[in-house]
């Protein structure tokens, strides 16, 4: 292979890869826990197209990894709540079983 | 980058196979702490691309943040909800399972198309700044990102005392729910849940 670097594509692929990987947990998942773990992949995802793009097509400017690490803030932020949250539904349901928490199923 | 071009290759295939191999043990594995401890090694690998495309301050945010206080996270998460319980079977699990899955395949399919077929309108090498992208993202934070920047903090605040809030086990003297006292002593003592008959 005679290239001078590796192509975008490979990138893009690698993060389609993760970011349905993702969505198969979130959607097959019975524990809550991992469903947060699957949005942390998803979001890992959308961070390395972010700065693929930023690298190989907006590489003066990188506003790219400047969304990146807004993305990495407001998923820190999705992290604290969501686990805050399965606490405290774990400590009114005694169980984190997502199959059980159907409240607000119609 | 200075590194030689195969490097380059051996690292992003290792580091790619880490994260796609890691990430389908995160979701697939029977064993909740496995998952975590894997996820771990997925963020470590994602930060490792970062570094391949010239981002070093974003790669040590991602350890930072990621490996450092989310994975923390839910690993005491885990610790705080383990118990070992027997989930109901769904009566409908493996359509559901096919359902899905070919759900996610036709939606890999369709990236991975538009990412090979796309023609993206590459820039030029020259032009990039390399290893200045954290003086960039400096300049960045302060100038026109500056509205955005001080929001975060804003954010990080809201979700400090929203996770406090939601997470605290409140001391009350009388139980909302009955209108019993409650016992101040044993503030661990299990209380009668309230919504668990209630299927």
């Amino acid at each position: 292979m005679n290239l001078e670097s590796i192509p975008l594509q490979a990138f893009l692929i690698v993060s389609s890869a993760l970011f349905c990987i993702g969505i198969w947990g979130l959607l097959n998942s019975r524990n809550a826990v991992r469903v947060l773990m699957s949005i942390e992949l998803m979001l890992n995802a959308v961070n390395i197209n972010l700065m693929a793009f930023s690298s190989y097509i907006d590489n003066n400017l990188i506003q790219g990894q400047v969304f990146t690490i807004f993305v990495i803030t407001v998923a820190a932020a999705e992290a604290a709540v969501g686990l805050a949250i399965l606490l405290s539904l774990y400590r009114n349901r005694v169980t984190v079983d997502m199959e059980s928490f159907n409240l607000l199923k119609w | 980058m200075s590194i030689a071009i195969t490097t380059q290759f051996i690292c992003f295939t290792v580091l790619s196979l880490v994260v796609i191999i890691g990430a389908l043990g995160v979701v697939l594995l029977e064993s909740i702490v496995y998952s975590a401890f894997l996820l771990g090694g997925v963020f470590m690998s994602v930060a490792g691309l970062y570094l391949l495309l010239n981002a070093s301050f974003v790669a040590a945010a991602q350890v930072l943040v990621y490996v450092g206080a989310v994975n923390v996270l839910i690993i005491f998460a885990i610790m705080l909800v383990n118990k070992k319980e027997d989930l109901k079977p769904i009566s409908d699990i493996k359509s559901r399972r096919v359902i899905s899955t070919s759900i996610c395949l036709t939606l890999l399919s369709l990236l991975i198309r538009v990412d090979l077929t796309n023609v993206w309108s590459l820039s030029s090498p020259q032009n990039s700044i390399g290893e200045e992208s954290t003086i960039r993202i400096g300049e960045h934070l302060f100038s026109d990102y500056l509205l955005p920047f001080e929001v975060a903090s804003v954010l990080l605040l809201m979700a400090m005392i929203g996770a406090i809030v939601l997470a605290r086990r409140d001391v009350m003297s009388k139980d909302i729910s009955t209108g019993l006292p409650v016992d101040q002593e044993l503030i661990e003592k299990s209380s009668e849940p309230l919504l668990t008959n209630k299927n």
